[in-house]
């Protein structure tokens, strides 16, 4: 069977891996979101620690013998530490200030991780095997599915959805909300605010370097697998606006289709296409699709 | 007074500095310290941060570049080409991000220079990976030939001079006045009348013009261009050196230029005499981890540095010689412009 002279097979499987590339797309926005939302702080350095997650999993495996259902909960817990340690002796100084400070304060981060990592490890990837419940694929009569990519897809929507979850619909995160609303008035309710932020922070963190660990066996781990994505979930953070949980998750899954589909079509511009996504929404609808016109 | 005293001796250690130092080396500073001053003028004077500053930089130096060796254009027309590329960049990318406010701004300035990377990376007239090579640096109005380092020197000085003195002149003259008022409060700039959109993208356009003459002329100094020019790391360092000067001075770009290229040529060096010192072998490495290091001056700067050497400087003479009483400016309660 084909669709526009492409054979069936190929596509799907082009917008399997789109999906997979938007499921780490809408997890990283996620975090951007929650973090502005409470902190005021655009995180340069979520590429950065996305990529430890994934550093974190490969060295747990390579000297430790961890594997990797372990790491998949250890390296967002670990990755998640460091976050409230960079929260409470740097990030915090930089509230009062202005947002641009918090931005190259996390791009500092980001260069000194980044270059840590590629003083030990190079620019080379580093191989990191899918683990032996999930190796194989399923035949599904139209297409053959890789039993991965799958539980990629699968975990981040969880993950995505029980985050949406937490922060619309129970208490803790109406909290939360009241804090991104109006810190001064809920510290005034007796809720500890410092604390909610930095265990914000911790969270938003912990979620990159999950998305990190589901990305180490679908793309070699290297230093610089970080950087190359923050950029264009700043263009995804752009397109879907920051105001709407549930606007960062459909934004990010939906780009990814979009490129799949666009390196079937025209490869050449599967890497721009999101920045030319970006550039046309700007013009028909400045404040993104999801956000508030203020 | 005091400053033109300071600007007679700027000029005066320029003039002689090629006799002391590798003038190739001096003219990396020159052309890094215009670009980092036309930055400044954006987020100095105008209060928008930019990072996407790489795109005019690079983006320059590739037209000039291959204006000069394929089309055989002369010296300055080529500089001209390079210049005209990044005004019409600098259009086109300031549109779109002006609809945008505070990080918005920033983040759209980033992915459109970053798409414009991924341009130059698969175009076939920029060479890829490899660069563009054997940049000729030709003549000037075809009668001085620049093949020579010291009368390429000059040359050169004197571009960084006269964009240096446009900047000072913009920030002086009335529509600069205007850009201060949008830095400083930008509702009320809009109320007091001003269509603060259009002020904001003609800062944007100057910017990306001056940022690239700079671009265009180091194309020429060296006689090649990468792609390391137009990558974002180049509109993180042009920040650093910002910052490092003095956001929002007038000789602060210059001061963090010379900081910093200084710095990444002799961090070998540095590091040597650290590992010497100290005993720790790690440090000998640091001559290859360019990153970690600019990434540290990043952090301290934000946190403990933010007014930059030349800020810092102007702080401390204020501080020596307390000023006549000042007129007392009208304490009216202004809200602050809150920037979402």
């Amino acid at each position: 069977m084909e669709i526009f002279g492409i054979p069936l097979q190929a596509m799907l499987s082009q917008l399997l891996l789109g999906l997979v590339n938007g499921s780490f797309y809408a997890m990283l926005s996620l975090g951007l979101a929650v973090i502005f939302g409470l902190l005021n702080v655009i995180n340069f350095a979520h590429g950065a620690l996305y990529m430890m997650g994934a550093f974190f999993a490969w060295m747990g495996l390579t000297y430790f013998g961890v594997n990797y259902w372990i790491m998949l909960l250890a390296a967002p817990l670990l990755v998640g530490a460091f976050g409230i340690v960079i929260e409470k002796t740097m990030l915090r100084w930089l509230y009062k200030l202005d947002h641009l400070y918090g931005l190259l304060l996390t791009f500092g981060i980001t260069l000194m991780l980044e270059g840590l990592f590629r003083s030990f490890y190079g620019v080379s990837g580093q191989p990191y095997s899918v683990p032996e419940a999930l190796q194989g694929a399923t035949n599904l009569g139209f297409m053959i599915l890789p039993n991965y990519r799958a539980w990629v897809v699968v975990a981040s929507l969880i993950v995505c959805f029980a985050t949406w979850f937490v922060i619309e619909k129970t208490k803790l995160g109406a909290y939360l909300r009241a804090g991104t609303e109006n810190p001064k008035l809920v510290e005034a309710f007796g809720i500890n605010v410092p604390l909610m932020v930095t265990l914000t922070y911790g969270f938003g963190v912990a979620l990159a370097a999950f998305a990190g660990v589901l990305a180490a066996p679908v793309i070699q781990v290297s230093p610089l697998m970080g950087s190359n994505l923050i950029i264009v979930v700043f263009a995804v953070v752009v397109i879907g606006g920051m105001g709407s949980i549930m606007g960062s998750i459909l934004t990010g899954l939906g780009l990814g289709i979009v490129e799949g589909l666009t390196r079937v079509f025209y490869p050449e511009l599967s890497a721009t296409v999101v920045f030319i996504i970006m550039a046309i929404v700007l013009m028909i609808r400045p404040a993104g699709l999801f956000g508030k016109e203020k | 007074m005091n400053n033109r005293i300071l600007y007679a001796i700027a000029l005066l250690l320029a003039l002689v500095a090629p006799f002391v130092l590798y003038p190739v080396f001096l003219m990396k500073v020159l052309c890094f310290a215009l670009f980092a001053c036309a930055f400044n003028l954006l987020i100095g004077f105008t209060g928008l941060l930019s990072f996407g500053h790489a795109a005019f930089f690079g983006g320059a130096g590739y037209v000039a570049g291959h204006a000069l060796k394929v089309w055989g254009w002369p010296f300055e027309l080529g500089l001209l080409a390079g210049v005209v590329v990044a005004a019409l960049i600098g259009l086109l990318m300031g549109s779109l991000a002006i609809r945008r406010q505070g990080i918005y701004f920033t983040m759209i300035t980033l992915a459109l220079a970053q798409m414009l990377y991924f341009v130059c990376l698969q175009a076939p007239f920029t060479g890829g990976e490899d660069g563009l090579q054997g940049v000729p640096r030709g003549s000037l109005l075809g009668t001085i030939n620049l093949g020579n380092d010291l009368t390429l020197y000059y040359i050169v000085l004197a571009i960084a001079i006269a964009g240096f003195a446009l900047i000072v002149r913009t920030i002086h003259s009335p529509f600069g006045q205007v850009l201060k008022a949008v830095k400083e409060n930008e509702p009320r700039a809009i109320s007091l009348g001003y269509d603060v959109d259009r002020y904001k993208l003609l800062a944007f356009v100057l910017s990306g013009a001056l940022a690239g003459l700079a671009g265009a002329t180091k194309t020429v100094v060296l006689g090649f261009e990468t792609l390391t020019d137009v990558h974002w790391s180049m509109s993180g360092l042009v920040v650093l050196m910002t910052l490092v000067g003095g956001l929002g001075t007038l000789a602060g770009p210059i001061v963090g230029a010379i900081v910093i290229v200084a710095l990444e040529n002799k961090l070998g060096d540095l590091g040597n005499f650290l590992a010497a010192i100290t005993g720790i072998d790690w440090f000998r490495s640091i001559g290859e981890s360019v990153t970690i290091v600019t990434g540290f001056i990043f952090i301290v700067c934000v946190l403990a540095f933010r007014r930059g050497i030349v800020g810092e400087l102007m702080a401390l003479t204020k501080r020596a010689t307390p000023a006549a009483p000042r007129p007392s400016a009208p304490q009216a309660a202004v809200p602050t412009a809150t920037r979402s």
